[in-house]
């Protein structure tokens, strides 16, 4: 079971008490009005899905309620940082430790795919 | 109409109305009926909501504040659950505070189970994350978390003691959980 720190209760909780919320960092644009579709769409339907260090939402739904941005590496399914909701992205360099253990993943043992 | 009085009209039946259960290690009973409400105020409001109420509101998570069978709890930074034993009116009570608020009156949205005894950490445990150990959730901790698929609220009233406020229509499951989880707590 993960364990997630929420910012706001200031303690690490079980992932139960959390739910995911989408890609953070997303400015809703101000002259929607004067947007084309294929801008709009942009904006509201694609998104990255990167593979590795991604920015995202989160929500601690069955605890303060607050939505709070994490950045969370998809492989590992490692979180990096949490941070309130408002606030800009972090610098992860200063975060992650300099010699980072290589995560035992398919694709880093087994296979070619890269 | 003369037929009509003394009759039995609607009456209110509370969920887990008279239920008992649970182990030796940990017993469960229904709480009594409570007025309850869902409180939610900017910082600013909090002393002067403090003041209606005569609890002052706790401002850290997991925190509350009991007195005369009332109690403050820290659901979210600016949402609070007040629970009154007593049966008091608490929607007039935080209507004299004359400061901007949202209160909700949900005495009957939530009911309670009272899990006791030297089991009873292990009993919630069975459906809980939360690490319920004296160090980490002293008495008077509380905090919003899931037991199993429902929401609850949970306060430690004493070492041995918790209440589990759930929602009334997730309370069968809620109460057969715990029945279950409380069984296996003597073991």
């Amino acid at each position: 079971m993960l364990l997630i720190y929420c910012p706001y209760c200031e303690e690490e909780r079980s992932e139960l008490e959390f739910r995911q919320a989408g890609d953070a960092h997303i400015a809703r644009p101000t002259n929607m009005t004067e947007m084309t579709d294929e801008e709009f769409e942009a904006f509201f339907f694609l998104r990255d899905n990167v593979k590795g260090l991604t920015y995202e939402r989160w929500r601690h739904l069955n605890g303060c309620g607050r939505f709070f941005n994490a950045a969370r590496d998809t492989v590992s399914d490692k979180f990096v940082t949490t941070y309130k909701a408002g606030l800009p992205k972090p610098d992860i360099s200063t975060l992650r430790p300099a010699t980072e253990a290589i995560v035992e993943t398919y694709e880093a043992t087994e296979s070619d795919a890269k | 109409m003369a037929d009509l009085i003394g009759a039995d009209l609607a009456t209110r039946t509370p969920p887990l109305a008279g239920f008992h259960g649970g182990s030796g290690a940990a017993s469960l009973s229904a709480a009594t009926p409570a007025t309850r409400l869902s409180l939610r105020a900017k910082p600013d409001a909090v002393s002067a909501l403090s003041l209606a109420l005569g609890l002052s509101l706790p401002t850290r998570s997991k925190t509350s504040a009991s007195g005369h069978g009332r109690h403050a709890l820290w659901l979210g930074p600016d949402e609070w659950l007040v629970i009154d034993e007593n049966g008091a009116d608490l929607t007039t009570a935080v209507a004299s505070s004359g400061v901007l608020h949202s209160a909700t009156d949900i005495s009957h949205r939530n009911t309670a189970v009272i899990v006791k005894g030297r089991g009873a950490e292990v009993a919630i445990n069975g459906g809980c994350p939360q690490d319920l150990s004296l160090a980490v959730f002293p008495v008077g901790a509380c905090s919003r978390t899931v037991l199993g698929k429902a929401e609850i609220v949970l306060l430690r009233t004493a070492e041995d003691t918790f209440r589990v406020e759930c929602w009334r229509s997730f309370a069968p499951y809620v109460s057969g959980l715990l029945n279950e989880a409380a069984e296996d707590a003597g073991n």
